[in-house]
């Protein structure tokens, strides 16, 4: 069953939901049971396909030992080589399911989900080697973490300890009752975006396009803008769902998305557009990188230091999309993107070609979401598929 | 006091802009004052001439977002 994909999962959901928030709105503890009701969830959604439930273990089972050996041993030591061998080794899953179709016919490593859920084993691990986790989490905390369902297929991609937090705060009914609108507004919001709109855009107009369009190069522009409103209302929705549902669970599990089409520049874009997914790319891979560079003095330049950072960033993420054209170059646009807007950032300091107020605002945002939906045109493949 | 000022014109030579020093509670990234790349400059220059280390992970920009703040952070890791 996919997650939020039908009726009837809905309500399945409000069923094993109902006992969740009787608990909370009395105040009461409630992580235990939801911890069963997760088991109960994983099950629904993967009972369809026995090969995927298998990967799915095999892949808690490597993780878990992944993490809770480097945590037994960042206590008494911390080598380079080994802290890099758990990275390389708890992303080597993911890069095996996403090479191993060009090879075999059968993909028993891949399951919905695994590219979120390796962000969350390899998060622990960098935690880990900064000192940030110092004792070994009890099992069941940290399988709750890594398989909660809510967001187990597409995230949003949460951090160790800030869900850890979470799960020891005390939450009394008045509070819980917040959060349980909060969660109740969500889910609704996520209808609204997904079914509603997201849907209308795809179905009346997306799939009507050879009757609407006149030319070819108008079939290709309206796919591009309705495209790129489709991806943000469909992907939304999904992300109101799951935050929603974490909400209910008593999890605030970290929001995706804030209004990404007013970004005032690419950058701003960044941190308004799949936002758990481009900050822990951010955090782990840019920020990491920037800071090894500096350390060992490979380079004083900072704009070019700065622009390696966008290069290897927007590049691993294209391919953590997949191995298809369409999301290397996808990659490589928005690196190319980062690397001329930092250049312009830097220039227009000195120079205040661009000065800020009301008026270039509104000119930059829509600059800015002319080449966003260039991009989502990238990404959905149109460019490289004959007649569309 | 003095180790707050010292932070205050480290942050104030990073972001390039004196504002730092006269508004010590404004908001950083809101104004696009700092980035990533500023605070991993910052987090460097902690460690060579505080010697504080910070873990990345460790600065979110909740709490890490004005030159107060930010001295307030750095003096707890002292």
């Amino acid at each position: 069953m996919t997650p939020y994909g039908s009726f009837t999962f809905f309500i399945i959901l409000a069923v094993l939901l109902t006992p969740t928030a009787v608990m909370g709105l009395m105040g009461k503890r409630f992580h235990t049971y939801n911890m069963v009701i997760t088991v109960v969830a994983l099950g629904l959604i993967f009972a369809s396909s026995l090969k995927q439930a298998a990967a799915l273990s095999l892949f808690t089972v490597w993780q878990l030992v992944i993490i809770q050996s480097y945590i037994s041993y960042r206590k008494k030591s911390n080598s380079n080589g080994v802290f890099y061998g758990a990275v390389i080794l708890s992303i080597l899953p993911l890069v095996l399911s996403k090479l191993l179709p060009y090879f075999s016919e059968v993909n028993f490593i891949g399951f919905l989900g695994i590219s979120y859920l390796t962000f969350k084993g390899t998060q622990l691990v960098m935690e880990t080697r900064d000192g940030l986790i110092k004792k070994n989490p009890p099992l069941s905390r940290l399988l709750y973490f890594i398989l909660f369902f809510p967001t187990i297929s597409s995230g949003p991609i949460d951090r160790y300890r800030r869900f850890e937090k979470d799960m020891d705060l005390e939450i009394q009914g008045e509070q819980y009752k917040l959060l349980l609108y909060e969660g109740i507004n969500k889910i609704f919001r996520g209808f609204l975006y997904k079914y509603i709109i997201g849907y209308s855009i795809n179905h009346y107009f997306i799939a009507n396009l050879r009757f609407i369009a006149h030319s070819h190069l108008e079939n290709h522009l309206y796919y591009m803008y309705a495209y790129s409103l489709y991806l943000f209302f469909d992907f939304a929705g999904y992300s109101a769902f799951a935050v929603g549902v974490s909400y209910i669970m008593g999890i605030k599990s970290p929001e995706n998305f804030n209004k990404p089409f007013l970004s005032r520049n690419i950058k701003d874009f960044w941190n308004r557009w799949h936002m758990s997914l481009s900050f822990w790319f951010r955090d782990y891979v840019y920020m990491r990188f920037v800071f090894w560079m500096t350390k060992k003095k490979w380079t004083k330049n900072r704009n070019l230091l700065s622009n390696l950072g966008y290069i290897l960033l927007f590049l691993l993420m294209g391919v953590w999309h997949g191995l298809e054209m369409q999301y290397i170059i996808y990659g490589i646009y928005h690196a190319v993107l980062m690397v001329a807007y930092n250049s312009f950032e830097q220039l227009n300091k000195k120079h205040k070609w661009w000065p800020q107020n009301k008026w270039t605002n509104v000119i930059s945002i829509v600059i800015t979401f002319h080449f966003i939906c260039f991009g989502f045109y990238i990404f959905s493949g149109q460019l490289f598929h004959k007649g569309a | 006091m003095e180790f707050k000022n010292e932070v205050i014109s480290l942050l104030a030579e990073i972001c390039q802009d004196d504002i730092v020093k006269e508004n010590p509670d404004i908001d950083l990234f809101d104004a696009g004052l700092l980035d990533s790349f500023g605070t991993v400059e910052l987090l460097v220059q902690a460690e060579e001439r505080f010697g504080i280390t910070v873990p990345i992970t460790e600065f979110d920009r909740e709490t890490w977002n004005t030159p107060n703040q930010i001295a307030i952070q750095l003096a707890d890791l002292k």
